[in-house]
């Protein structure tokens, strides 16, 4: 009965077979498995030419919470918080017994992490700032996302766009987190209550920084909150990011907006100082040039390992990575 | 205004119980009375295989209507907190369903309805959720065996704490222990209480013992509600306003 809500993990539809709708009679070619989590198994699947994924859950008031969630989204106008949402369903197994599905946009790309791993460091930056306008959107319109992690991130290419998936944990401000992951949980860490508000989201995306620097992820050990700046402090990639993350993950940003202007700042900031340590002829836009001025003033009182670090930069991947961003800023316009 | 209670007894063992009654007839008592019995196995961390004595985690939880799950003491305080979760929407759906049943008939359960209507229901069901009154007895075994888990459990109830005092709706928490001291089945470890934060003064004080009194353990938990004086529809009358006393 109940108990085997905890058992249906194993969802394992045979690849080719035909999933029919019992209310909406839309049916569905199972092509493969995407991916499973603790409530459900998403599906890779055809109706007619068209490509979706479908959740499929045993637990049918999950589905329905989900699916709530998404409609919500759909009343956002002009936003696309999540993937869209195709269909609602139950469908009759050959051996009776029933299981919910909804169908949604197939979102086709990688995994946050795979993606940075594959495309190069300086992505993340932007990719955050692109969910932080997302997140935005999300707390203006009353939700918090809840289970925010590397894992719900997908990055759909070219052009890059970062999208989340499993609403599971979406929850509307001032409520109970519905459904965390530990390492990112700022409850977990002692960093704060599980209380539905922006700031928890904003928890969770730093620590979505910090875990694709350690893809292990860490305990917490005796002292959560050493443990956690420890690490930040020893990812040296994640330097030009650290004070950002440091407010997120005390809750000193009241709003994405803020954390969004600081990590665009420190990206201009960085790909001015490389043009400038190649001493690059390319003319710069007037808005550069006016970060530029900052940036000096910023390195004036930066710590010589700070210096240090900036020098490091410099070298071909750099002008690898001013292609990119280039390429990046072109793309966006 | 008061939605009433949920009442839920969490039990936190590694083994087989070995005196007295059937674990799973008290909790099938409990579930009678609306109290609902969640169970938890806890492994040792390298241990590779199930050890038998924990079939009957599945059995007591069936039997009180609630959820079960066994897990290595690592990963403990997210499947407490899981565990207590579904089984409150678990029984607010089942609170919801019989409501149905009364408007439009019998037979007419969430799952009974078309896709589009059920998303009514499950709002009803997540704000009962969020703001319901919920009182968990949570009973630890403490024989010998779990010694080493203990300071694992505690973590864990600190943070089902953390997760339950993020709802609208207030909680009272208690612990027990079983086996008891001076040969009792059972010991109170912490009295009624909102707030679990208290509990790292008490835990290193549980003493442990040999034998596994379940059964006896979960009957005294069940005498520490109030008796069931209305029934759990009344979830639904929202300006019923009797604030129920536990019997200490
Ligand atoms: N719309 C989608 N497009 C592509 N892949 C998806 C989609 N939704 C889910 N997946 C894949 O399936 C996995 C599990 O889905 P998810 O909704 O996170 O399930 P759970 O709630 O059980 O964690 C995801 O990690 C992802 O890899
Ligand atoms: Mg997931």
């Amino acid at each position: 009965m109940m108990n085997q809500q905890w058992k249906s993990q194993g969802i394992n539809l045979p690849i080719g077979s035909v999933v029919t709708g019992k209310w909406h009679n839309h049916s569905y070619l199972i092509r493969k498995k995407l991916g499973s989590g603790a409530c459900g198994t998403v599906y890779l699947a055809d109706q007619g030419n068209q490509q979706v994924a479908i959740k499929f859950s045993q637990n049918g008031s999950s589905i329905t919470t989900e699916v709530n969630v998404l409609r919500t989204f759909q009343k956002v106008q002009g936003k696309r918080l999540g993937p869209s949402l195709l269909d609602v369903d139950d469908w009759v197994q050959p051996n009776g017994s029933q299981i919910s599905f909804y169908a949604m946009e197939y979102l086709k790309g990688k995994e946050l992490s795979t993606f940075i791993q594959k495309h190069g460091h300086e992505w993340l930056g932007i990719l955050m700032v692109q969910l932080l306008k997302d997140l935005g959107d999300l707390h203006e319109a009353g939700w918090v996302f809840g289970d925010l992690k590397t894992e719900n991130l997908i990055v759909t290419f070219p052009p890059a766009r970062l999208r989340w998936i499993d609403v599971g944990g979406t929850t509307q401000i001032g409520r109970a987190i519905k459904e965390y992951t530990e390492f990112y949980d700022r409850g977990y860490w002692g960093l704060g209550s599980r209380k539905a508000e922006p700031t928890y989201d904003l928890f969770a995306l730093a620590m979505v920084m910090i875990h694709v620097y350690y893809p292990k992820r860490f305990e917490k050990g005796k002292d959560p909150e050493k443990t956690l700046m420890r690490h930040l402090q020893q990812a040296s990639s994640l330097k030009p990011y650290a004070t950002a993350i440091q407010k997120a993950l005390y809750g000193k940003y009241r709003s994405s907006k803020e954390m969004e202007q600081d990590i665009t700042n420190q990206l201009m900031n960085v790909s001015n100082n490389r043009l400038k340590d190649q001493q690059s002829s390319r003319t710069h836009s007037r808005t550069q040039r006016k970060q530029q001025k900052k940036t000096v003033q910023k390195r004036n009182n930066s710590s010589p390992s700070q210096a240090k670090y900036l020098w490091e930069g410099a070298g071909i991947i750099v002008v690898v990575c001013m292609f990119y961003i280039v390429y990046v800023i072109l793309q966006w316009i | 205004m008061n939605k009433g209670t949920l009442k839920q007894i969490l039990l936190i063992t590694d083994g087989c119980s070995n005196k007295g009654e059937d674990p799973a007839a008290v909790a099938t008592l409990a579930l009678q009375q609306g109290i609902t019995v969640n169970v938890i196995g806890v492994l040792e961390n390298e241990q590779s295989e199930q050890p038998e004595g924990l079939e009957e985690v599945e059995e007591i939880a069936m039997s009180g209507g609630g959820y079960s799950q066994v897990v290595y003491a690592k990963s403990l305080s997210q499947t407490v907190q899981m565990v207590t979760r579904q089984a409150m929407t678990q029984t607010l759906q089942g609170v919801v369903n019989q409501e149905l049943q009364q408007i439009l008939g019998q037979d007419q359960k969430i799952e009974e309805l078309p896709p589009e209507k059920r998303g009514e229901v499950m709002e009803v069901v997540e704000d009962l959720g969020e703001t319901c009154d919920l009182e968990v007895l949570v009973l630890v075994d403490t024989s010998a065996s779990m010694h080493n888990k203990l300071p694992t459990v505690q973590d864990a109830l600190f943070d089902l704490s953390l997760s339950l005092n993020a709802r609208t709706g207030n909680n009272r928490f208690s612990i027990y222990s079983f086996p008891g001291k001076r040969g009792k089945d059972v010991s109170k470890v912490m009295d009624w209480t909102p707030q679990l934060e208290s509990i790292s003064s008490v835990f290193p004080k549980l003493t442990s013992g040999g034998i596994t009194p379940t059964g006896p353990a979960l009957r005294e938990a069940m005498n520490q509600f109030a008796p069931k004086k209305r029934n759990l529809r009344s979830f639904l009358s929202r300006d019923e306003s009797t604030m129920e006393e536990s019997g200490d």
